[in-house]
């Protein structure tokens, strides 16, 4: 069991490859979509801003191999907005792979924007996988100015002035808003389900 | 909801953890990973390291024990301290830390606040700004780390809160230089005023030495986070305790 991680030359590759060190999973970093061929699940991280993470996609080849694979992907972060159909945060396409859009997130009297620190993961859908052995209400780390609504994809939800889609998910295909490499216990259990084998 | 975050600051020195009061006469207080990890398995939201002795010598913190803290805590982490450059941020962030905080460098090239946003996305852009009344007004302080080098820079901290703000930084760490080391709670009035002025989270530093500090600054200031060091350092406060009674008060917390 190998995990391929996306290398979108944004700075939380680090954080994500100690993380699944700490977990003892062995993982590859994968510049093309070759480089990946050996291994069975991927994982696509990213920071920043969606615009310039497409056109790298899209040279590397990332763009169109995700499109037509069927292995178990897990985006985070950044990674986990470019599985949506669009975001306006760069006026840019994303990858397509959930429906939907990425908005600018309006935190309202909740708080300053962006939206950053622990918040509170509400399930939606029991049958999630990544979510075995997590408490309801647990905190994981966010970091964001731009959300995914809630919707039919929506697995876990956060608030924060509205409704977050804090995990998503379509078929093999599904994303995490917050960072599990920098959520301590939780993050560690929802990457350890998705590298020893959660769909 | 979103979370109160407490936050250990640990300023280090020649490769150690050291504590000063009001800046000066630092002392010995642990290793870096040995307290980090502490620090993490005890329930800290985030980590500061702030190498004090950076700036004003002309040193950067060593890349190379940033990714040893990255590979050691399973929390975010911010690094400080005499980072002039994008380089110099970049080598701290692909190294893995989560954020970098600049200081002196951003008074000296404000620019540098907007290019760094720019590059890296202003969630990873922290201004730390110390300060204190001089003349009547809150003003910004430069080379903190070396009191024979210190010096008031003119700029108002309000004024410059909002110029950084602007620029693109994504967090600001106000540090009140009148409380810091002597533990008799954080300088309120001067939060709160920070807190109208900033539009992004905003984290308080300086002057915690009891629980009662860190619920009135959350309560009365409304910051975002609390940082604190020598009341961790020296076991005056056990975070599982601080966090269980914040809790206790009303105070949204991560348990």
């Amino acid at each position: 069991m190998t995990t391929a991680i996306v290398d979108t030359s944004t700075a939380n590759i680090a954080s994500v490859r100690y993380a699944l060190e700490r977990l003892g999973a062995r993982y590859k970093l994968a510049e093309t979509p070759d480089e990946a061929s050996e291994c069975d699940r991927i994982i696509l991280p990213g920071v920043g801003a969606a615009g310039p993470a497409m056109t790298r996609l899209k040279a590397t080849g990332w763009a169109q191999a995700l499109q037509g694979d069927q292995r178990p992907l897990l985006g985070v972060c950044l990674g986990m907005q470019l599985l949506f159909d669009y975001s306006v945060e760069s006026d840019c396409e994303l990858l397509g792979l959930i429906p939907g859009r990425v908005e600018r997130l309006d935190p309202g009297s909740d708080g300053p924007w962006p939206h950053m620190g622990w918040n509170t993961l509400t399930p939606v859908k029991s049958d999630e996988p990544l979510l075995e052995g997590v408490t309801d209400g647990a905190h994981v780390y966010f970091v964001h100015g731009f959300y995914t609504p809630l919707s039919a994809h929506t697995s876990a939800s956060t608030h924060y002035g509205i409704g977050i889609t804090a995990i998503a998910r379509k078929g093999h295909v599904a994303g995490c808003q917050f960072h599990p490499e920098r959520s301590a216990k939780t993050g560690a259990q929802i990457l350890t389900n998705f590298v020893k084998g959660a769909a | 909801m979103l979370a109160r975050r407490i936050i250990p600051c640990l300023d280090v020195r020649d490769g150690r953890v050291v504590k000063g009061v009001r800046f000066q006469n630092h002392e010995d207080v642990g290793g870096i990973e040995e307290l980090a990890r502490r620090y993490a398995e005890e329930g800290a939201d985030e980590l500061v390291f702030y190498d004090i002795s950076a700036s004003p010598s002309g040193r950067t913190v060593e890349p190379e024990w940033v990714g040893r803290v990255a590979q050691a805590i399973d929390i975010p982490f911010c690094v400080a301290g005499g980072i002039r450059s994008l380089e110099h941020a970049r080598a701290r962030l692909f190294g893995g830390a989560d954020k970098i905080s600049i200081n002196t460098p951003a008074l000296e090239n404000p620019g540098l606040i907007d290019a760094m946003a720019k590059e890296f996305g202003s969630q990873c852009v922290v201004v730390g700004i110390d300060s204190r009344v001089i003349d009547g007004d809150w003003r910004c302080h430069k080379n903190t780390g070396d009191p024979s080098k210190t010096s008031t820079e003119h700029r108002k901290t309000l004024d410059w809160i909002r110029e950084v703000v602007d620029r693109g930084a994504g967090e600001i760490v106000l540090n009140c230089m009148d409380q810091d080391g002597v533990r008799e709670g954080y300088d309120i009035d001067q939060l709160a005023a920070a807190r109208e002025a900033c539009s992004v989270p905003l984290i308080a530093s300086g002057g915690a030495g009891a629980m009662d500090h860190f619920r009135d600054v959350f309560q009365k200031a409304d910051v975002d986070g609390a940082l604190a060091a020598s009341v961790f350092h020296k076991a005056v406060i056990a975070i599982p305790d601080l966090k269980a009674w914040l809790s206790a008060e009303g105070v949204e917390i991560r348990l």
